[in-house]
């Protein structure tokens, strides 16, 4: 299995490669760039022509990737951000310890709405608990991300005060407290029910189905005509192949936890890898969105591998070869 | 001691729901079974032949069945337990062996795991003895490593292996009555054979009655005591199985018969039933339920409400169409 796992580490090397030509092209290809923001009635042209060739950005579209990869691959450095001034991995390496913390807090919340009202739903299938998660699932499903950040903002938020309306800690708390953490736990909650809400559903109906599923395989009835009592049944033979498909997803969801949510950082200005993403793409800071691309790309990647590992390790049946 | 009566089923009913309606899949069977018998049911599929299996130990969900009727075990109408009722005797004195071995074992567990699983709800065994009892159990039903296979998955053994581990499983606590759903249809020939066998050798060790489902009557001539015929949720022919196959009355056990390709006829065209089994719900309730299938017998043969005849001391025949019976291309008599 571990050679197995090295050749595909190794295989995301072309991968990554063709991503970041791609990822070059799509930046190259949007109008603007980094400068074109900076440009008021007093600039001199001259002045921004002089900062331009300064950056390279008038070399020709090959050179400018080839220096690119040179600079990451030689020197690890992935440049320098135009908007922030600062180098882009200090920059991203602060995001994702702010995104990490709000995504762990997120799926801990989904699961632990999502599991007992995914297999209860299943379990007691029809009855009024039932109905009432699949209408909890309709609403969750089709409200926008955006719409309900927006409405917990205004009415947690801006009316009754209950939470921070943005940023991840107050002014005033050393680093490292006790205080300082319950704050930075204060402005997750928002962001993180908000995101949370939004993701029982996938899990919600999947365990619902599966369960449902489950209860009428023929192992289970194997399992009834043992005289196993019904609770063992569920706990012991139904719950334990429904949670197969949420597991498939694990991987996708560890590494999702370091990409965090565009919308969700956004509307509460939480100051994570996805509203740095949004603000970098407004900004054309290449320098910050072409690295941010080529790591969700690498992290979906890493994400699909351990979807596997971990499955291997669930379901006896599956060894990747 | 020889015929001690084990279970008694008297006049079962078990419905189906399809919307509000039920519609009976079993409808009216009754018989009885007896320590150390091995009573074959036979019919085709969808007869109600493993409804009547699941009705007995009540594996069916209950909110779209209606069971009714007496199903005596013990002393006791265990037609109406409930599932922690059913869950007292299930596994401990009634065992099951299903028909398809891979989707019965599940595919998370270790095969030593599963069984050993009904030991702990029926017995006092510490986990070290269950262990122990699980290992012989293994070997008992001819598994050569016992130690092996107890730490392998289902899907890690072969089709044989796996009905072999579903037979331990069921006879781990000694049933007295063990009910085999199609044990072999999964299987190839010549374990099927090697399945019957063990089967045969394990009852005269435990002095289980069985009730074997199965619509091979090969396997009711090598294995049976009796045998019951079913129709459309109905026993149309009981008799010994030395009775049956010398003797065979009904219509339908006679088409049967008539239906099983012969080794000497290849290039013969085989004989078959005319039409086809009724669908539950557009069952005819009334009059003779296999007059359809034989439409050349006049409907004067056929009884108004077609009851069971006892012809012989054991050997009962429902309806009067057997009586004139005759194949299509034998031309009337």
């Amino acid at each position: 299995m571990w050679k197995t796992v090295l050749r595909r580490v190794l295989l995301m090397i072309p991968q990554l490669f063709i991503l970041s030509i791609i990822v070059f092209a799509l930046g190259q290809a949007m109008p603007g760039d980094p400068f074109t923001g900076l440009i008021t009635p007093q600039t001199k042209p001259e002045a921004i022509e002089a900062l331009r060739e300064k950056a390279g950005l008038n070399n020709p579209i090959p050179v400018q990737y080839k220096d690119w990869m040179v600079r990451i691959l030689r020197d690890g450095n992935f440049g320098q951000s135009y908007t922030y001034k600062m180098p882009v991995s200090t920059l991203v390496g602060n995001r994702v310890a702010n995104t990490l913390w709000l995504s762990l807090l997120t799926v801990i919340l989904i699961y632990l709405i999502a599991i007992p009202l995914g297999i209860n739903a299943g379990r007691y299938q029809d009855s009024a608990f039932d109905k009432g998660v699949v209408i909890y699932n309709f609403i969750s499903y089709a409200i926008p991300s955006f719409i309900l950040g927006l409405i917990f903002l205004l009415v947690f938020g801006y009316k009754l005060h209950w939470f921070p309306t943005g940023g991840s800690v107050d002014l005033g708390f050393k680093k490292g407290t006790f205080d300082y953490a319950m704050n930075k736990l204060y402005h997750m909650i928002l962001p993180a029910i908000t995101g949370a809400v939004l993701g029982t559903t996938g899990t919600i109906q999947y365990l619902r189905n599966e369960v449902i599923d489950a209860k009428t395989q023929d192992y289970v009835k194997t399992a009834r005509s043992k005289g196993v009592p019904t609770d063992k049944v569920y706990s012991h033979h139904i719950f334990r192949n429904s949670f197969l498909p949420i597991a498939a997803f694990l991987g996708f969801t560890i590494t999702g936890l370091l990409s965090g949510s565009v919308f969700i950082e956004t509307i509460f200005s939480y100051p994570g890898m996805g509203e740095l993403f949004i603000s970098s793409i407004n900004s054309r800071d290449y320098a910050v969105m072409n690295t941010l691309v080529l790591l969700y790309g690498f992290l979906t990647l890493l994400g699909s591998l351990l979807s596997d590992i971990i499955m291997t390790i669930v379901d006896p049946r599956i060894r990747i070869e | 001691m020889e015929n001690e009566k084990i279970l008694e089923i008297k006049d079962l009913h078990t419905g189906f729901r399809f919307e509000d309606k039920y519609f009976d899949a079993v409808d009216g069977v009754s018989f009885s079974l007896y320590k150390n018998e091995l009573l074959a049911i036979v019919g085709e599929s969808g007869c109600g032949k493993s409804t009547i299996a699941n009705s007995i130990v009540g594996l069916h969900d209950k909110n779209h069945t209606r069971v009714s009727g007496e199903i005596i075990y013990d002393d006791e109408n265990v037609v109406n337990y409930s599932e922690e009722q059913f869950n007292k005797i299930r596994g401990k004195d009634i065992g099951f062996i299903f028909q398809d071995p891979l989707a019965s074992l599940n595919p998370l567990h270790r095969v030593g795991e599963q069984i050993k699983e009904a030991l702990i709800y029926h017995t006092d065994l510490t986990k070290e003895q269950r262990h122990e009892r699980m290992l012989y159990l293994l070997g008992r039903v001819g598994i050569v490593n016992p130690e092996r296979t107890a730490r392998q998955f289902p899907h890690e053994l072969s089709g044989g292996m796996r009905q072999r581990v579903l037979i331990a499983m069921a006879l781990s606590c000694k049933p007295n009555i063990v009910i085999a759903d199609e044990p072999t249809t999964a299987l190839d020939v010549t374990i099927q054979a090697q399945i019957l066998d063990l089967l045969s050798e394990l009852q005269n060790e435990i002095h289980a009655g069985i009730i074997l489902i199965t619509h091979d009557l090969g396997v009711v001539a090598q294995m049976a005591d009796r045998v019951a015929v079913m129709y459309a949720g109905q026993f149309v022919e009981v008799a010994e199985a030395k009775e049956l196959f010398r003797n065979p009355l009904h219509p339908y056990t006679r088409s049967l018969l008539h239906s099983i390709p012969q080794s000497d006829a290849v290039g013969a065209e085989l004989n078959v039933i005319q039409g086809m089994v009724p669908s539950l719900k557009n069952l005819s309730r009334d009059g003779c339920r296999f007059a359809p299938r034989i439409p050349w017998i006049p409907d004067s043969e056929h009884e108004k409400n077609p009851i069971l005849h006892q012809i012989s001391r054991d050997h009962f025949v429902r309806c009067t169409c057997w009586e004139n019976f005759h194949f299509e291309n034998e031309g009337g008599c």
